[in-house]
C-alpha cells in the first residue's frame, strides 16, 4: 500500500518503522531534512523536505496513487489543512489526522465528513483513557482488552511475599482457583514465552489472558487488597493530565493537579473548576507532602520530561503510594534502564498512538478479514499481542491445539479462544472454527499480519 | 566494521557472478570449446567453494548494524573479488596466461572501461569473447544493485541498503525513485534490460547475432570491448548510427526513463543535466566534424565519425570507428574534455558526470558572489531547487580526491618511462572508465605493454572511477576496519 506520512516526530518515526516493516511504500513529509536524512537511511522508506500542507509538495510525494496520509505534525491546523488538500489531489484517499488542542476535540467529530477524515487520533486522550482504566480496576501494571472486552491482558509484578512466588506454570490454576495462561514473563529486560515447568520468580513481571469477568478474582486469590481509588494526585498540568482529570472527576474520583507554570494552572483552573490545582515546583519533596502524597491513592506522573516522570514516581513508591504510573515519551530506547526501576505502570502516548494509526492500516489493508483485527504491543514492545478471525482461507481448523503446537513457529501461543460469545483460556484440547476469534501473542520479531503467518 | 554482514554480501555477490556466469559456460560447450569449458567449469567451483568460505564465517549471531562505513567497504570489497574472481577464466584457459593481465581485462570489463593488455582479439575463445563483453553488462549498473533488486519487502533493516546504493551508483546525491529499494532496483533494472534488448534487435538486422550481443553489452555498459580487431570501423554505417545512439541513450540517468515511463516528459526535458549532456554531445561532435571534414569529402561520413567519437568517449564507452589518434590537435582537446565530463549522474557512465560539472561552476559563482560582496545570499540550485550544502561538501571533498588520485597515478606511470601522452590519456581513460586515449593507448593500441605497477596503478583507477573514490579509498583507512 502506498502511505504518506507528514511530519516525523516522535509518532512519526515510530509509525515509520511498525508500517516499513509491514512492506509498506512510505514516503514521509517533513521541513528538517535532518531527520529526514537519518530515517530514509535506517528504514527502507522515502523522504521529501517541506510543507506537508502544499499542494506541490504533496503531488510530489504520490499523493494522487496514495492510499494512506498519516497528518501528524506538531501542528493540529496543518494536519487538517494537509488532509483537505490531499483530498482536493485524490478523493479516494484515506486520511489519518492527529489532533491534540482539546478546544477542538470536541468540534472534530462533526467536522468528520466535512474534512472526509477516516480517523482521528489523540494520543493524549487515549492516554489519559488507559490509564483512566488502570485507576478503575488498580491491581495491574497494564491491561489490554481483547474480543469486544470480554479477554483480558493483564500485567503484574510478582513481590517477594507473593503467593505466586516461586509457583511453576502447572500449579497455577490451584493457586489462583481460575482458568488463566501466563503468555510471557519478563524476567530482568529478557522476555520469554514460558512452558509448563517454568518457575515464577520474584521481580519477574507477568503477562497473563484471563476472562474479563474474571479479574477480581484473581486479585483476591493473588492476595493483593483493591482499594478502590478515592483521591489521585497528577504531577505535570499537560493535556494529558485536562484530559485525565476531566474523565476522573466523571467517576467521582477527587483529583489534584501539580503544575509549576502559573499561566498553565491558572488555565486548567478556568476549564476545570472543580478540581484542585496548586502552583508549585513538582521536583521539591515538601510540595508533594503538603499535598498530601503519602496519604492518596494513586500518582501519575505527567510532566513532559521522561527523566522527572521518572524521578517523581521513585519518590512516590518509596512514599509507599499504592498506584503509580509513569508517562514516558521515549519508551524503546529507554526500555533497558526502566524496566529494573519501581515505576508502576508505563504508559506511552507514543505507542497508543502508533499502535491505533497501524490497527487501522491493518484493517484497511486486507478486506478479506485476515489480517489482526487488533494489535497491542506490551512488554515495551517487546511482545505483541494480536487479535484474530478465523476466516474461510485459515489453516489447521478445528485441529486440538496440542496437535497444532508441533505446526507453529517457536515464540508463538495462543491464549484464548472467543467461541459463540464465550472465551475459552486456550489449553491442549482447544480448537479454532471459522467464525472465532482468536487472539495470538507473538515475541516482536515475528512480524505476524496475517493469521496464517504463525505457522512454520 | 561489521565483518559478518560484510562477508554474508561478499559470499552472496559470489553466488550472483557464479549464476551469471553459467551462460559463458554453456556457450563454451556449444561452440566446442574443451580448454574454455574446463576453465570455466574451474572457477565455478573456485567461486562457490569461496561462497561457501564466506558463508560459514558470517554464520552466528546477526548483527544489524549496517551504515556509511559497511556500505562503502561492501561496494568496494565486492568489486575487487569480482575482478578476481572475474579473471579466472581468461587465466586458467590459459588465452591471457599472465595473471595480472587477465585481472587487469576483466577490472576494465566490470568497471566498463573497455581498456585492453590484448593486442588481437579475434584468435579469443568465443565463450570468453562473451564474457568479456558482458563483464561490461553487469558492471553498468552494478552487481550490487542486481543484489538489491533480490531483497524482499519489508526486510528487517533493509533501510541500511541504502547506504550500498549511494556506494555503487553515480552520481552526488543518490536517491530511490519509488520509496522500496527493491523496487527501485528491479525498475532501474528492468529499464537497463529492455534498452539492452532493443540494441541487440536493432544490431541484429545488419550483423551476426553473437557480435549483437557482445556489442550490445559494450554500449549497454558503456563499457567498450569489441569483438573485432578492426573496432566498430568494419561495420555498416547503420550499424555505427545505431551504436551512437544507444552510448547516447545509455549515458542519460535512468530516472529520466522512469519519469517517461510515468508520462512526466515534461520534467525531463526541463532536466538541466540532461539539456547540459546533450547540447555538450551536439556541438562536440559538430565541432569535431567540421575540423576532421576534409575538402570535398563525404559529410555524412565526417559527421557519423565525428558524432560516434563524440557518444563513445563522453558516454564513456571507448568503441572506436577511426583512429582518432590521427586527428587535428583541437579534436583531441574536445576528446579529453569530453573523457573528463563523462556521461550523467544515475546511468551507467563514467567520467566526473555532467551534473558535478554543472555544480562545482555554479559552487564557484556563489562563492566568487560572496567574495565580491559578503553578505551577499546566494544558494545553488539544481532544476529549481537549492542543493543542499552536505552535497556540495561532498562535492568538493571528491573534487580533491579526484584531483590528488589522479596526480598521484600520473606520476606512478611516469616511471614507465613512456611520453606524457600516453602516460597522461592512459591514467585518464582508466580513471574515468573510457578505455583509450591518445599515443600508445590510443583506439588502436592497447594497455599490454604497461610495467605490472602500472597496470596496478591503472586498475585502483578504474575501480575508483567506476565507485566514484570513496568506497575504494575507505578501503585504505584503518577507521574503517577498526572494530567498533
Amino acid at each position: 500500500m502506498k502511505i504518506i506520512i507528514a511530519g516525523v516526530g516522535k509518532v512519526g518515526a515510530s509509525l515509520t518503522a511498525e508500517l516499513a516493516a509491514d512492506g509498506h511504500d512510505i514516503t514521509l513529509i517533513d521541513t528538517r531534512s535532518d531527520v529526514l536524512e537519518r530515517l530514509c537511511t535506517q528504514y527502507d522508506v522515502m523522504g521529501l523536505e517541506g510543507n506537508c500542507a502544499t499542494m506541490q509538495v504533496l503531488k510530489d510525494a504520490g499523493a494522487a496513487e496514495a492510499d494512506l496520509l498519516i497528518a501528524v505534525t506538531n501542528a493540529d491546523e496543518i494536519n487538517l489543512l494537509c488532509c483537505v488538500t490531499a483530498h482536493q489531489l485524490n478523493p479516494r484517499i484515506h486520511t489519518i489526522v492527529r489532533i491534540r488542542n482539546s478546544e477542538y476535540t470536541s468540534q472534530i467529530m462533526e467536522l468528520r465528513d466535512v474534512f472526509g477524515l477516516s480517523l482521528i487520533v489523540n494520543p493524549e486522550r487515549s492516554a489519559a483513557w488507559e490509564i483512566e482504566r488502570l485507576l478503575r480496576y488498580p491491581g495491574f501494571l497494564t491491561r489490554e482488552s481483547f474480543a469486544k472486552g470480554q479477554v483480558e491482558l493483564v500485567e503484574f509484578r510478582i513481590d517477594a511475599d507473593s503467593p505466586l512466588s516461586g509457583v511453576t506454570l502447572k500449579n497455577l490454576p490451584s493457586v489462583l482457583k481460575t482458568r488463566v495462561l501466563i503468555c510471557a514473563v519478563m524476567r530482568g529486560n529478557g522476555i520469554t514465552l514460558p512452558g509448563g515447568d517454568f518457575e515464577l520468580q520474584a521481580g519477574d513481571r507477568i503477562y497473563m489472558t484471563a476472562p474479563a469477568r474474571e479479574l477480581s478474582n484473581i486479585l483476591r486469590n493473588l492476595g493483593v487488597i483493591t482499594h478502590r481509588v478515592k483521591r489521585v494526585i497528577l504531577g505535570g498540568g499537560g493535556r494529558i493530565s485536562f484530559y485525565l482529570a476531566q474523565m476522573l472527576e466523571r467517576d467521582g474520583i477527587q483529583v489534584q493537579i501539580i503544575d509549576q507554570d502559573r499561566a498553565r494552572c491558572e488555565d486548567l483552573a478556568r476549564k476545570l473548576p472543580t478540581v484542585s490545582i496548586s502552583c508549585g515546583d513538582i521536583t521539591d519533596p515538601s510540595v508533594l507532602e503538603r499535598e498530601g502524597i503519602a496519604s492518596s491513592d494513586a500518582f501519575v506522573a505527567l510532566t513532559g520530561l521522561d527523566e522527572l516522570n521518572i524521578v517523581m514516581s521513585l519518590y512516590a513508591n518509596s512514599q509507599k503510594v499504592p498506584i503509580v504510573i509513569t508517562k514516558q515519551g521515549r519508551i524503546e530506547e529507554l526500555q533497558d534502564i526502566i524496566s529494573g526501576l519501581s515505576l508502576g505502570s508505563v504508559i506511552s502516548p507514543k505507542q497508543l498512538c502508533s499502535d491505533i494509526v497501524v490497527r487501522y492500516v491493518r484493517s484497511m489493508r486486507d478486506t478479506t478479514g485476515e489480517t489482526a483485527l487488533t494489535v497491542q504491543t506490551v512488554a515495551g514492545g517487546q511482545v505483541q499481542a494480536c487479535e484474530f478471525v478465523i476466516g474461510p482461507g485459515t489453516l489447521h481448523k478445528d485441529t486440538p491445539l496440542i496437535e497444532l503446537n508441533k505446526k507453529i513457529k517457536p515464540g508463538i501461543l495462543i491464549p484464548a479462544i472467543f467461541h459463540e460469545g464465550t472465551v475459552t483460556i486456550a489449553g491442549g484440547s482447544s480448537r479454532y472454527q471459522e467464525g472465532d476469534t482468536v487472539i495470538v501473542i507473538s515475541t516482536i520479531n515475528k512480524n505476524i499480519v496475517r493469521f496464517n503467518d504463525i505457522f512454520a | 566494521m561489521n565483518y559478518k554482514s560484510l562477508s554474508r554480501f561478499t559470499a552472496l555477490i559470489l553466488l550472483i557472478e557464479a549464476a551469471l556466469m553459467s551462460p559463458a559456460l554453456i556457450l563454451a560447450i556449444v561452440f566446442h570449446e574443451p580448454r574454455s569449458t574446463a576453465a570455466y567449469l574451474e572457477t565455478l567451483a573456485i567461486i562457490l567453494i569461496l561462497s561457501g568460505l564466506f558463508f560459514l564465517l558470517s554464520r552466528g549471531e546477526k548483527a544489524d548494524d549496517f551504515y556509511e562505513k559497511e556500505g562503502l567497504a561492501c561496494a568496494g570489497i565486492s568489486w575487487i573479488v569480482l575482478g578476481l574472481t572475474g579473471a579466472l577464466p581468461f587465466f586458467l584457459s590459459r588465452e591471457i596466461p599472465a595473471f595480472i593481465d587477465a585481472f587487469f581485462e576483466t577490472v576494465s570489463g566490470f568497471t566498463t572501461t573497455g581498456a585492453s593488455i590484448l593486442s588481437e582479439v579475434e584468435s579469443l575463445d568465443k565463450s570468453l569473447l562473451y564474457w568479456r563483453s558482458f563483464t561490461h553488462w553487469i558492471g553498468g549498473m552494478g552487481v550490487l544493485v542486481f543484489l538489491l533488486a533480490l531483497v524482499p519487502r519489508g526486510t528487517r533493516g533493509s533501510g541500511f541498503t541504502m547506504h550500498i546504493l549511494r556506494a555503487e551508483s553515480p552520481g552526488p546525491d543518490v536517491g530511490k525513485l519509488v520509496p522500496q529499494i527493491g523496487r527501485t532496483a528491479r525498475i532501474l533494472y528492468l529499464i537497463y534490460i529492455a534498452l539492452t534488448a532493443l540494441d541487440v534487435i536493432l544490431l541484429s538486422f545488419d550483423m551476426p547475432l553473437f557480435d549483437a550481443f557482445c556489442i550490445a553489452f559494450g554500449t549497454a555498459g558503456t563499457g567498450g570491448f569489441a569483438v573485432t580487431n578492426a573496432g566498430l570501423g568494419g561495420y555498416s554505417p547503420y550499424i555505427q548510427w545505431v551504436t551512437t545512439l544507444f552510448m547516447f541513450l545509455f549515458g542519460v540517468n535512468f530516472s529520466c526513463y522512469y519519469l517517461l515511463l510515468r508520462r512526466q516528459p515534461r520534467s525531463v526535458l526541463k532536466d538541466e543535466e540532461l539539456r547540459f549532456y546533450f547540447l555538450t554531445f551536439f556541438l562536440s561532435g559538430l565541432i569535431m566534424g567540421l575540423v576532421i571534414h576534409p575538402a570535398g569529402g563525404n559529410l555524412e561520413e565526417s559527421m557519423r565519425a565525428s558524432y560516434f567519437q563524440a557518444a563513445s568517449i563522453m558516454s564513456t564507452t571507448g568503441f572506436a570507428t577511426v583512429d582518432f589518434n590521427l586527428w587535428p590537435s583541437v579534436t583531441k582537446g574536445i576528446l579529453i574534455f569530453l573523457t573528463i565530463l563523462g556521461a550523467s549522474a544515475g546511468s551507467t557512465g563514467g567520467g566526473m558526470k555532467c551534473i558535478r560539472i554543472q555544480l562545482i561552476f555554479k559552487d564557484l559563482r556563489s562563492n566568487l558572489k560572496r567574495m565580491i560582496r559578503p553578505g551577499r545570499i546566494s544558494l545553488v540550485r539544481n532544476n529549481g531547487r537549492p542543493v543542499s550544502d552536505n552535497v556540495l561538501e561532498n562535492l568538493r571533498t571528491y573534487l580533491s580526491a579526484y584531483v590528488l588520485i589522479a596526480l598521484i597515478s600520473f606520476l606512478l606511470l611516469t616511471i614507465d618511462g613512456k611520453d606524457l601522452t600516453t602516460s597522461v590519456t592512459a591514467m585518464l581513460a582508466c580513471f574515468n572508465n573510457v578505455g583509450p586515449g591518445f599515443g600508445e593507448v590510443g583506439p588502436m593500441g592497447n594497455f599490454g605493454s604497461f610495467s605490472v605497477l602500472s597496470k596496478l596503478v591503472l586498475i585502483f583507477d578504474m575501480l575508483a572511477g567506476r565507485l566514484e573514490i570513496f568506497p575504494i579509498i575507505a578501503l585504505l583507512s584503518r577507521t574503517t576496519w577498526k572494530h567498533d
